[in-house]
């Protein structure tokens, strides 16, 4: 168990690394999305199911569609 | 200021925040040792006093039922600050979605993704409604499920198209379902106050452990936050959607 906990913290934070080195905002959003998604399995791992479900919600999908949604309307008047 | 002198100071900076930070790390409790009363009070009674499996939702949506009821109004007011924020402006013409390119077809979903769409809104609609409905036995409840309710709306608009999207999730019903399930929330208190004194108190029966039907006020309480949890989440992304197709600036 000790294992896994850990492996998912390193992963955490890597993908935290690469979510701010990223800079393209489209790719960012999707690597934000996939942290938010090893956010939730990190919860999860630490025995908090509530939060890690919250997390899969909102970190995975609403807050990368928003942004996403925000992009296509900045996109959409630059044209 | 030269660069030199620029990083030295950011070094001497980092350095003293690394120091407080090993600091204050050291004198953290051992890693998964818990010696608090309150906590450790509700993880040996909560299950006997509430009749709910789940003591993350007894204490959400009971113990501390007026904290989880002020996060709703703060969703309600970040919604309507959205809502108001993004309505349309009176310089700005609302036009349907159109062809700006005449001659070429508006490109559409993929077949992939609208297949996947259309296989997985109703499941998503299930796990939602089976989130909300059994937040008081295990992990999940209003906010969870009701995030995923306005995640399978999201499937419709991925899977069909914008007017799809708009007839299943009409803007009035959902600002109707958000501002009715956050009465629902107070006046389910209210009930409470009224009949003995004391704000959201659970006098429902409490039921036998680990039905759908046991804990007394929670699940109702937890349902009006699914409501709307969902309602809202709907709401911000319908608004966010129309912004980005509808509405049009003024032409110059």
């Amino acid at each position: 168990m000790i294992a896994v906990q850990v492996a998912i913290l390193v992963l955490v934070a890597a993908t935290a690394v690469a979510v701010v080195l990223t800079r393209e905002p489209l790719a960012q959003t999707i690597a934000l999305s996939f942290y938010g998604l090893l956010l939730a399995i990190l919860f999860f791992v630490f025995q908090a199911p509530d939060v890690s479900l919250s997390e899969i919600a909102v970190g995975s999908v609403a807050l990368p569609l928003m942004v996403l949604l925000a992009l296509a309307k900045i996109r959409g008047g630059a044209e | 200021m030269s660069a030199r002198a620029r990083g030295l100071m950011t070094s001497c900076g980092c350095g003293a925040l690394a120091g407080l930070l090993v600091w204050a790390l050291s004198g953290l409790p051992d890693f998964g040792a818990y010696h608090r009363l309150y906590g450790l009070y509700l993880d040996a009674h909560a299950v006997a006093q509430r009749h709910a499996t789940n003591v993350v939702a007894a204490v959400t949506f009971d113990y501390r039922g007026v904290d989880t009821m002020i996060e709703e109004f703060i969703l309600f007011a970040a919604v309507v600050g959205v809502a108001l924020l993004l309505r349309a402006q009176r310089e700005e013409t609302e036009v349907g979605p159109r062809d700006e390119a005449r001659g070429r077809r508006a490109p559409r979903s993929s077949d992939a993704v609208r297949m996947f769409g259309l296989g997985a809104v109703g499941p998503s609609v299930l796990v939602g409604i089976y989130i909300v409905a059994h937040g008081h036995l295990t992990p999940g409840g209003g906010f969870q499920g009701g995030t995923v309710l306005a995640g399978a709306l999201t499937l419709v608009y991925l899977a069909g198209e914008y007017l799809v999207f708009r007839r299943v999730g009409p803007v009035e019903l959902m600002d109707l379902s958000e501002g009715a399930a956050a009465a629902a929330f107070v006046a389910a208190g209210l009930a409470g106050l009224v009949a003995a004194g004391t704000f959201l108190l659970n006098l429902l029966p409490l039921g036998t452990i680990g039905e759908i039907d046991s804990a007394g006020l929670i699940p109702i309480v937890n349902t009006a936050v699914g409501v709307e949890v969902a309602a809202g989440m709907s709401l911000v992304l319908s608004e966010f959607l129309e912004q980005t197709l509808m509405v049009r600036g003024r032409r110059s």
